[in-house]
């Protein structure tokens, strides 16, 4: 599964880094997340619960951010294991950019994200996967976005830049 | 009254206990003290596994027990085997990697069971497996088949991942056709690899008693006695004596529950090894992962011709995947049940073909209704087919002129089968008849006229059914002999139990089989009662699958009636104080020739059970009478399937105008049940022709793991099909029948490919022929000229 999109967030991209390495920041976020802990330098805990078409699992696993380059851009790389309701591997890139909207700094955020899934999550949920996880961000990014903001009525417009 | 049954379309006797919902599977047996099983499985294709750890879910809520492939190691346990020895053309034997009951190091394949939770409800039972910590190293997985041999070793015994590198046949002289040919047509194919899908899942009940030290297993199995033999004489779970197995009724097999699986055996194990009476049914989702799969196989083959049409050669090779590990049958299903079949109707005097079978990270793959046959079938029909579109000749004509000859049998192919009997211009003139081939221009002229593409395809199929002899079995590598067995009791009051080895899991056994003894002795057929599916009620048997039933089981019990009819014979001329000589039997009197009494069937059940006055020493009390069936050569049913089809190009979907279904089945005892059996062939092989494909990722995860991705037909799918017979009665067997359980699954996806084949104007697509495919195809064809 392959999945490449981007936003703007009306912040300066250095505020947007910042979010973006804040663990509570990224818990509050996260649709579903249980927990969340911090186990090393860049290296986390976590439980996340998702659903994906009729498969409900509580996924635990461990991500780790890498080739972290501020404020510009990092890698995820993440695995969690859900039990019968099988795996997901995958990572993310994640780079940003500063632009302008409406005369203020903003950043373009734009991020690719390849997945693998196993066990019953690709037997019987296979092809529901791509719509689960764009999802996934929409309610990731939206959290994310108005936390940074502190504005609750923003309604994110997110790209999808290809399709595979 | 003898003869008033046979060819009489009798009601089904079981089928009001299936309407009326009491109909009573494994999984509707309730006993006192019961638990239930979920077994945990890899969720990957290929792992080593570095631990377990039980610790959670033993203290989890309900759990009784929990047994890992640990425990099956500790204790001994025999692998799983493949009943059929096959070798390669070195000569060496086939090469078989150990399947164990519970993997304990490495899995080989997704959905492979590796552990057992035993609970005090199915839920507990099924919560507590996800709390089994099972630490598994995932390895790269094996997947493609056709790149199998190329890829990493998967066991160290098994170099290059085959299983063997058969061969059949003359190659020098397939060689010297192909040299010798004004024409040799090539073909390059994908047998799409299925999922059977009965409609009963998988199930098991295991229950020890251990007073008796006795376990029971009642189980959906189309065989129980092969279940017990290899329990017990391979696995060792128990003595054969100790262990009953009982089939009750079974919802559908398809071949899939042949085999002998990991999930009944541990069951059977546990169920001794903890004290319990344990159940266990598979979910669908099981069922899809674990259920051995069917065909997957690629093939190239070259067809030599001469100019004026004349088949001169036919040249193959294939590649078979069997998945990880060697199924109960799988190792004969591409070897003697495929290269044996691949003269079809012809006269093709050189074939020879090779046969790779490679071992994947995939679930095993095994027989699957007409295993090998529909294979072979829709190699040979579509090679014809496309022979015959290329050198400008008329299908059915091509074919008329290779037929294999009404007075040309016995006929010896070169592929080792050697026919007995058949008309196959009779089927194929029928067929094109009942389709109206004449007049099929001008219905293509017409959809042409509304924008629409029609193809008509024909398939001239040949099985080799009725699965025996056992000389011939044997001398093929057969672990066992292909008899059956069969025992007509006759009670004091003149009704009749029927005992058969066969099983009945849809078939409608116990209306065919009481027929068949019931004509033979003049009874109604209401006081014939036909019992199957017992190991403590029967002789040993070897089942129901390769369309044996009637063929096989029959026979033997249409031998066991004739001995009941010498044994009564023998008793009415005591009883009338006559010779044996002087009495004839018209069922059902038994009357003496040389005067006007006689002694009705029920007078001579009643005087065989109760009389005082036997001259012990020449002739015994009762009437019952047994029969082991051997035959002495295979059957071979035929017949021609045409198939018509409309495409719409804009959308790529294949409409069904007609099938029509021209089988010789031989005798025929109750053409309802055989149009039934046609139906429901037709339905799984036109399901493969247009829907069904078992799809595995490339890290081999099955995608297509349940109906959302399967595609199962619907009715919707078919036109209403068209069934005609013809009749060659099988000369070897004393009921005259051929089989006619799997003729529709082999005849027709050539038949609807065909005709699709034909409607794109010669674009090859592999089976399924998805809308999107063809779609795609109609995309690359010339401009359409539309009204």
């Amino acid at each position: 599964m392959e999945l490449k999109q981007q936003l703007v967030i009306p912040r300066a991209v250095e505020a947007v880094w910042q979010a973006l390495n804040d663990p509570e920041m990224l818990q509050h976020s996260l649709p579903g997340c249980q927990h969340f802990e911090q186990t090393g330098d860049n290296a986390y805990d976590m439980t996340v619960s998702a659903k994906i078409g009729p498969v409900k699992a509580t996924f635990n696993g461990a991500i780790a951010l890498q080739n972290l380059n501020p404020p510009f851009s990092y890698e995820i790389s993440g695995e969690g294991k859900g039990g019968v309701a099988g795996f997901a591997k995958g990572g993310a890139k994640v780079s940003l950019k500063a632009v302008t909207e409406s005369g203020e700094p903003a950043t373009q955020l734009s991020y690719s994200v390849e997945a693998a899934v196993g066990g019953k999550i690709a037997q019987v949920g296979g092809r529901l996967i791509q719509g689960a996880a764009r999802k996934m961000a929409q309610d990731f990014f939206t959290q994310f976005v108005r936390r940074l903001c502190d504005d609750e009525t923003i309604e994110l417009v997110i790209e999808t830049i290809e399709t595979p | 009254m003898s003869g008033s049954l046979i060819g009489k379309s009798v009601l089904r006797k079981e089928d009001h206990r299936f309407v009326s919902g009491k109909g009573r599977y494994t999984d509707d047996i309730q006993l006192v003290g019961l638990t239930y099983a979920a077994f945990v499985r890899s969720p990957y294709a290929r792992a080593d596994i570095k631990s377990f750890d039980v610790s959670d879910a033993l203290a989890a809520p309900g759990v009784i027990a929990v047994l890992t492939g640990e425990e099956v190691a500790k204790d001994g346990l025999g692998g799983l085997p493949c009943g059929w020895m096959i070798h390669s053309k070195d000569g060496s034997e086939m090469r078989q990697p150990h399947h164990p009951v519970l993997a304990a190091d490495r899995v080989n394949y997704l959905g492979e069971p590796v552990a057992l939770v035993i609970a005090d409800t199915q839920l507990e039972a099924k919560n507590a497996a996800e709390l089994v910590m099972v630490d598994f190293e995932p390895l790269t997985a094996v997947v493609n088949p056709a790149t199998a041999s190329q890829a990493e070793t998967l066991y160290e015994a098994v170099p290059n991942n085959l299983c063997y590198e058969w061969e059949l046949g003359d190659e020098a002289a397939t060689e010297a056709g192909l040299a010798a040919a004004a024409h040799v047509t090539t073909l390059k194919l994908t047998n799409n690899r299925l999922i059977p899908n009965a409609i009963e899942p998988r199930a098991a009940l295991a229950e020890y008693n251990s007073g008796t030290d006795e376990i029971i297993l009642h189980t959906t199995s189309q065989n129980p006695h092969l279940v017990r033999l290899i329990m017990t004489a391979f696995v060792q779970i128990a003595p054969e004596h100790k262990l009953r197995v009982i089939a009750p009724d079974v919802g559908g097999g398809f071949g899939s529950k042949i085999f002998i699986y990991s999930e009944e055996t541990a069951l059977a194990w546990a169920a001794k090894k903890l004290g319990l009476t344990i159940k266990w049914t598979a979910d669908r989702s099981e069922s899809f992962l674990t259920d051995a799969h069917g065909r997957d196989h690629v093939s190239e083959a070259q067809l030599a011709l001469s100019a004026d049409g004349e088949f001169l050669a036919l040249k193959v090779k294939t590649v078979a995947n069997m998945g990880a590990y060697l199924s109960t049958f799988a190792s004969a299903v591409p070897t003697y049940l495929y290269g044996t079949l691949l003269a079809g109707q012809y006269r093709t005097p050189a074939i020879y073909v090779e046969v790779d079978s490679v071992f994947t990270n995939t679930a095993p793959v095994d027989a699957y209704r007409g295993a090998g046959r529909p294979e072979a079938t829709y190699l040979v029909e579509r090679i014809v087919e496309k022979a015959a579109a290329e050198m400008g000749l008329d299908p059915a004509e091509l074919r008329r002129r290779n037929f294999i000859g009404r007075d040309q049998f016995p006929y010896q192919t070169p592929v080792a089968l050697e026919y007995d009997t058949g008309d196959y211009e009779a089927s194929l003139h029928k067929a094109l008849k009942m389709a109206d081939y004449n007049t099929f221009s001008a219905r293509q002229a017409e959809a042409e006229a509304r924008g629409k593409l029609r193809g008509i395809g024909l398939s001239c199929y040949i099985e080799a059914c009725g699965l025996a002899p056992s000389q011939v079995a044997g001398a093929l590598g057969a672990g066992v002999g292909l008899w059956e067995s069969g025992e007509v009791r006759v009670n004091p009051t003149g009704s009749v139990t029927v005992l058969t080895g066969s099983h009945s899991h849809g078939q409608g056994h116990e209306t065919t089989f009481a027929q068949l003894v019931a004509d033979r002795l003049g009874l109604p057929i209401e006081d014939v009662e036909v019992v199957h599916g017992d190991t403590g009620k029967l002789d040993f048997g070897l089942g129901t699958y390769g369309s044996r039933s009637l063929a096989v089981g029959g026979s033997a019990l249409s031998v066991a009636a004739d001995k009941v009819v010498e044994k009564g014979r023998k008793i009415a001329a005591h009883l009338l104080r006559t010779d044996v000589d002087n009495i004839d039997f018209d069922a059902p009197v038994f009357k003496m020739i040389d005067s006007n009494e006689s002694k009705t069937f029920q007078e001579i059940a009643f005087a065989a059970y109760v009389n005082h006055d036997y001259p012990s020493e020449e002739l015994e009390p009762g009437l019952a009478e047994k029969a082991f069936y051997d035959p002495l050569n295979f059957t071979y049913p035929a017949g021609t399937h045409i198939c018509e089809v409309e495409i719409d190009p804009d959308t790529g979907v294949v409409e069904i105008i007609q099938f029509v279904a021209v089988d010789d089945f031989g005798t025929i005892i109750n053409p309802m049940i055989v149009e039934g059996q046609v139906h429901g062939g037709l339905a799984q092989g036109i399901g493969q022709a247009l829907l069904e494909q078992a799809v595995y990722d490339d890290t081999g995860q099955l995608i297509t793991g349940s109906y959302m991705d399967y595609c199962m037909p619907r009715a919707d799918n078919f036109p209403d099909f068209k069934v005609g017979m013809t009749c060659t009665p099988c000369t070897h067997n004393p009921v005259g029948a051929k089989g006619c359980g799997e003729a529709g699954a082999i005849g027709s996806p050539p038949a609807v490919m065909n005709a699709i084949t034909q409607a794109l104007g010669g674009i090859e697509i592999d089976m399924p022929a998805t809308s999107e495919k063809v779609w795609r195809a109609v995309q690359t064809m010339p401009a359409l000229k539309t009204a």
